[in-house]
């Protein structure tokens, strides 16, 4: 008892000399990481939520781009009849069906001037998530049609990460174009109608969209990503369907372009 | 830490100034092109087709 009332003193003083060198020094760091921490995850919502998208996207349509001047080198349009002929009506012909290829192969790409008149971006067969969605951007489902052939067309693409080709795509009003460019041309298609499904229904994926077992009675474009966002618990089925077939002779056709909505 | 990294740069206010903005340039890069595209495909699972 008679030692105590000297030593807090003591303790006090030797506290205030050492805390900020040690103790006060480790939380201060400790403390430093945290916030650091911190900022890094905010970041990271960021970066999920908008700049990891934007990042990745325009690579994506950068090299969907860069595919479709390919294509324009390899078959250039006469510079006779751009666009509309003598008549003025737009040039269309028979659809030519695209010859199937082997699985990641891009083959298309898609335009939707509803996301944008420079939206574009490269289609491949097949729809797994490490060859496909995740490093190119839009899948095609083995076995369903390929364009320009009876029946329906079916691609899958990411509405979030991974360049999120699919965003936007409950934007889609009726009437919308929706155009697969291969090397042979632009088969456009109009938005029809949108379905929120389960993701196990297949029958979005029928030759007739929903009816098991019907023969191909049209031509169909089936368009599927994720819903809601942020989530897999359901699937949207947008359909589309055929209107025209654009051969690339005749040049680039009025649907790729805002302006040329009817 | 952060008293630490100022006290170890050389040179005046605006010279530790311009070096600790590329730092943060730097690192930024590195988390937005290899971090969290390395993240995004463990914490966001997504699944897009049907079947």
């Amino acid at each position: 008892m008679p030692d105590t009332p000297p030593a807090p003193p003591a303790r006090r003083q030797s506290d205030r000399r050492r805390r900020p060198a040690s103790a006060l020094g480790v939380v201060g760091v400790l403390g430093e990481i945290l916030v650091t921490l911190g900022v890094v995850v905010l970041l990271y919502v960021a970066y999920q939520l908008w700049i990891g998208d934007a990042i990745i996207g325009s690579q994506r349509q950068a090299e969907a781009q860069e595919i479709t001047q390919q294509w324009a080198a390899e078959q250039p349009a006469p510079t006779a009849t751009p666009g509309p002929d003598a008549t003025g009506e737009p040039v269309t012909a028979e659809p030519v069906v695209t010859p199937e290829v082997g699985d990641a192969e891009i083959f298309a790409t898609l335009h939707v001037p509803r996301f944008g008149e420079d939206w574009v971006f490269p289609v491949a067969e097949g729809v797994s998530k490490t060859r496909v969605l995740d490093p190119i951007g839009i899948g095609h489902y083995p076995g369903t049609a390929m364009p320009g052939a009876m029946g329906n067309v079916a691609l899958a693409a990411h509405r979030y990460t991974h360049g999120a080709p699919f965003e936007n795509l409950p934007s889609l009003q009726i009437g919308d174009a929706v155009v697969i460019e291969t090397v042979d041309g632009w088969y456009t298609y109009r938005f029809r109608n949108m379905e929120y499904v389960r993701p196990d229904e297949v029958a979005v994926l029928e030759p007739v969209p929903q009816k098991v077992g019907a023969a191909p009675d049209g031509r169909y474009l089936t368009l599927t990503t994720c819903s809601p966002m942020w989530s897999t618990a359901e699937r949207i089925a947008a359909y589309a369907v055929f209107e025209s077939f654009t051969p690339r002779a005749a040049g680039e056709p009025a649907s790729l372009t805002l302006a040329g909505e009817a | 830490m952060y008293a630490a990294l100022w006290r170890v740069l050389p040179g005046p206010w605006w010279i530790r100034v311009l070096i600790l903005l590329v730092l943060a340039a730097a690192v930024l890069y590195g988390l937005f092109f290899f971090v969290f595209p390395w993240v995004s495909t463990i914490l966001t699972p997504e699944d897009v087709t049907v079947g």
